[in-house]
């Protein structure tokens, strides 16, 4: 019997050093629905065992934080009685195996994450990243991730209004969908994921408990070995009406005052749950698992634990409140079942038809779980990926320009946010793609608004890890003050591959030192986020990609601007240095196929200085356009602002300062940059600004005509790009 | 003017219609929930978009036998104004308060995007505000909006004005390229043969205010108020 309960325990992939710590906490074998527990709470995905000691590093507080890490997602102030709720998370593996509903349930759980809190969902961002455009798997994955996404986030009513997409061989096996929320909560009614109160009722909520999705934490939190078709099965099934459902049923709850704590069951369903909410309030619970809803017949109480069954929620409620509940839930003809209470007595009791099946300290679970100090080490590799390549031959200009606009980064992600409603709400006032962050305005607190955008760089944090996370951090922030944003908060998505590998956990361990010393810099507090390891197919580690969601405040959401030219006529200027480098940029890796070189690191006194120029020059209505240099350099932002602009305005620019070393300064990649276009009027009072703050500012030329002309390197017909811009995209 | 706006489970423009309804143009709004026997009194109904039911079946299909679709009806026969926005539009199709039917967007994908209305027929309550011929930019957002109907019915609908909206580009013709879903005739509204009950794909409350691009949505509920004031 025992060496059968140990057999399960490593089969669930729990070690052995862990099963010996079970043994000796409980003095006692686990019972087989007690191992699925400790499986399930300490495997990676759940317990952050590997990462949680360099996490603390981040910093996660500051005047607005109401809420940080640690809770379902975190609350910032943004006055009036308004907070804004958001969190970011990854649904990676889901989505390699079937990316229809991995992607969809991915969208289901962090809306979730954000009702939980007692927000409504206002926006969405996806970041997703996929394999070359060329292999074989890529069109398929990019089709069903976007369509996944339209599915569940059309249905809820919730708009997407942003993210990324970028294609790399790195994520040929492996892509990556990182979903961002953002809801909006009145500051005095937050609510948490607690049962703090013993004698209070605990109560199942939602769509019945079926198999499906068992073990799928587990399956988050192990590479895939060549065949990872066959783990289909772990993938649940998404029901976005009922989703929709369960946001209206909990609000409506909330708004009535009869919850007292609530939280979503996402990875290890009623597991996590459960647990989590005792930990949180310090108490324990006993449950009758006999009384939870389902759909199947015949589960055991482990199916039971372990189920990932979609559109389900915890809640605790006083005595007096369970009619009241279930009478809101009737009306959304939800289920609701009271299948327990809170108890002082820190241990988790859970029954299954009279018989004890789970009876566990709550705290063995959570706040003891082990934590790992993984052995790191620096890549072997490390100055060879700092070494750039032999130069290649010399190009003309034109011709390397001409190529970097066949990249697919360059390409309109059009056909992709039209397959979503990103205008439901009524909020969207900056669409998708036109500027440099998505603006939403605060029905509630007119004329403010927030901001949002994701950014991320794996080929620059392979580079260099702690230089790749400053930097990411740094361009949302600049983002944001394209739009004329000032920053709130960020949450993050650390996507790596097998922390097992110690070079890949020196990638980690640098990426959030970077990650944590660009918060400090740039103010903007960690409120959370999630760990995704084990990204990796057949042994190879995807690029480091650390993702950053980031919040902005907007004063005036009449003010902003989009990227694009806007009046012809108008000055363009360059904000921020002229010097930029071809380490690991897109130039580079299109011209040699290798990633190679070091990138600069931004400077923070510099960065900020950019930032506040643009966010004044913006509120004051000086500029009509910004857009900030990030991948491809200077060319290629200016491309953008072309086939951005209403009605495809070109551009005659003296780019002759680049002449000393045109690739490098035309194609170049460097932080704390921005193209922002104003009346000619306006000019003195910009470089005026510049100067006061110390931003190099070069004005470049006028908008206007048929060409983008940046004399003496390129003459375009805005034609040439529009049509570069609208190329189709793989799988749409 | 009192505003009833119907809640199906799934609905999600209901809010984006009240704010523009009530905030916008200080009109009296009330919700009512599908499952509520009778309307309220009320001047207008109103079927927001969403996804009512899941759009599990068809899209319409089972809001259609919500209890409050029978006070709808006979508000509606009894000659009271009731618009249908999208998701409402392929409700009253269902219910059979408007003539054709609503097929999948010839794409096969949901389309969200702004297009160009020409408004077909200006002497209707929805539309006196506009001049016929005028060209709306209103946004759509669906998957199942290409509208169908029989040659016969289509004759008699073109007869007796029901057609409300066709899809154009920018400068008013209307062209394959600017229906977003493959609509017959580019029909992108219609409405009923006493001219009380409206049906429209694009969302005009997502463009009636100027912080979101477009104010042209705005011309059509002001019709209906102004229409009210009149009976």
């Amino acid at each position: 019997m025992a060496k059968q309960t140990k057999d399960l325990a490593l089969a669930q992939g729990l070690t052995e050093e862990e099963w010996d710590r079970i043994t000796a906490s409980l003095r006692r074998e686990p019972t087989e629905a007690e191992v699925a527990v400790f499986a399930a709470m300490w495997n990676e995905h759940v317990s952050y065992k590997s990462s949680r000691t360099y996490l603390r590093q981040l910093p996660t507080r500051g005047p607005r934080v109401l809420v940080g890490p640690g809770e379902n997602a975190g609350v910032v102030d943004l006055g009036g009685g308004l907070a804004a709720c958001f969190k970011m998370e990854s649904h990676n593996h889901p989505s390699t195996i079937e990316p229809f509903q991995g992607a969809a349930t991915g969208i289901g759980g962090i809306l979730r994450d954000i009702f939980t809190m007692g927000a409504r969902p206002i926006a969405n961002l996806d970041s997703l990243r996929f394999g070359s455009p060329t292999h074989a798997r890529t069109p398929y994955l990019v089709s069903g991730v976007v369509s996944g996404i339209a599915h569940y986030g059309n249905c809820m009513g919730v708009p997407t209004v942003g993210g990324e997409l970028v294609f790399d061989p790195t994520y040929d096996q492996n892509c990556l969908v990182n979903v961002f929320t953002l809801g909006v909560v009145r500051a005095d009614r937050i609510f948490y994921g607690r049962a703090s109160v013993p004698g209070s009722v605990v109560v199942y909520v939602g769509s019945a408990t079926g198999r499906d999705g068992i073990h799928g934490a587990s399956m988050a939190s192990a590479a895939f070995d060549e065949d990872a078709s066959r783990k289909r099965p772990t993938v649940q099934v998404g029901d976005p009406f009922a989703e929709k459902c369960l946001l209206e049923a909990c609000l409506e709850m909330m708004d009535r005052g009869l919850i007292l704590g609530i939280q979503d069951m996402g990875a290890a369903g009623l597991t996590c749950s459960t647990f989590e909410m005792a930990a949180r309030g310090g108490t324990g619970m006993r449950v009758d698992l006999s009384r939870v809803p389902l759909r199947a017949a015949g589960m055991t109480p482990a199916e039971v634990l372990l189920s990932e069954s979609q559109e389900r929620m915890l809640l605790v409620t006083s005595p007096g409140g369970v009619q009241a509940v279930l009478g809101v839930l009737a009306a959304w003809d939800l289920c609701g079942e009271a299948i327990g209470e809170v108890t002082d007595t820190g241990r988790m009791e859970m029954t299954f038809e009279g018989e004890t099946v789970v009876d566990l300290p709550v705290a063995l679970l959570t706040d003891e779980a082990p934590v790992h100090e993984r052995p790191w080490a620096v890549p072997a590799d490390l100055e060879e990926r700092w070494t750039l390549p032999a130069p290649p031959p010399r190009r003309e200009v034109w011709e390397s320009f001409l190529d970097l606009l066949d990249d697919p980064s360059f390409r309109s992600a059009a056909p992709v946010f039209e397959q979503y409603d990103h205008m439901v709400q009524v909020g969207t006032v900056v669409h998708p793609g036109e500027a440099d962050a998505a603006v939403l305005r605060l029905l509630d607190a007119p004329p403010r608004g927030l901001a949002v955008v994701s950014d991320g760089n794996g080929a620059m944090t392979w580079l260099d890890p702690a230089t790749g996370a400053f930097n990411i951090v740094a361009e949302a922030v600049l983002n944001l003050a394209c739009v004329g944003a000032r920053p709130l908060g960020l949450t993050d998505c650390l996507n790596f591959g097998n922390p097992e590998r110690p070079d890949v956990m020196w990638e980690f361990r640098e990426a959030v030192r970077g990650l944590a010393e660009a918060c400090t810099a740039f103010g903007t507090p960690v409120t959370g986020g999630n760990v995704s390891f084990y990204n990796e197919t057949a042994g190879r580690s995807i690029f480091p990609t650390p993702v950053v969601g980031v919040v902005g405040l907007v004063e005036d959401v009449g003010k902003v601007v989009r990227a694009g030219f806007a009046r012809a006529g108008d000055v363009v200027v360059l904000l921020g240095p002229t010097d930029a480098r071809l380490d690991g940029s897109l130039y580079l890796r299109r011209r040699t196929g290798e990633v190679r070189g070091r990138p600069l690191r931004a400077d923070p006194d510099l960065h900020r200085a950019v930032c506040d120029l643009l966010v004044s020059s913006i509120e004051s209505g000086l500029l009509h356009s910004a857009h900030d240099l990030s991948e491809g350099g200077l060319l290629f932002a200016l491309a953008e602002c072309v086939v951005l602009s209403p009605g495809g305005l070109g551009a005659g620019l003296d780019l002759s300062f680049a002449a000393e070393d045109p690739e490098a300064l035309l194609f170049g990649e460097a932080p704390s940059r921005a193209v922002v276009t104003l009346s000619p009027d306006d000019l003195p009072t910009l470089e005026a600004a510049s100067r006061e703050r110390g931003v190099p500012f070069l004005p470049l030329g006028l908008v206007g005509g048929p060409m983008l002309r940046a004399d003496p390197f390129v003459s375009v017909p805005v034609e040439t790009l529009v049509a570069r811009h609208r190329a189709p995209l793989p799988g749409l | 003017m009192r505003f009833a706006i119907i809640v199906f489970p799934g609905s999600n423009c209901d809010r984006d219609c009240a704010h523009v309804l009530g905030e916008v143009l200080g009109q009296d709004v009330r919700f009512v929930f599908h499952k509520e026997p009778v309307l309220p009194p009320t001047d207008c109904v109103v079927l927001p978009g969403g996804f009512s039911y899941g759009d599990y079946l068809r899209a319409g299909a089972i809001a259609r036998f919500s209890p409050i679709l029978a006070d709808v009806v006979r508000f509606a026969e009894a000659g009271g104004l009731v618009l249908g926005i999208c998701n409402g539009f392929q409700v009253l199709l269902e219910a059979g308060l408007l003539p054709g039917a609503m097929l999948p967007n010839e794409s096969g994908r949901f389309v969200c995007r702004e297009v160009f209305l020409r408004v077909e027929n200006a002497d209707t309550a929805l539309t006196r505000g506009c001049k016929a011929g005028q060209v709306l930019r209103i946004p759509v957002a669906h998957a199942e909006g290409r509208y169908h109907a029989p040659p016969e019915t289509l004759d008699e609908m073109r007869r007796a004005g029901q057609v409300l909206f066709r899809y154009v580009d920018g400068r008013g013709r209307a062209r394959d390229s600017a229906n977003p879903n493959g609509a017959v005739d580019h029909i992108a509204g219609v409405m009923n043969r006493q001219g009380n009950c409206f049906g429209m794909m694009p969302h005009p409350e997502r463009a009636s205010e100027r912080v979101l691009g477009s104010e042209d949505g705005r011309l059509l509920f002001e019709s209906l108020i102004r229409t009210s004031r009149r009976g």
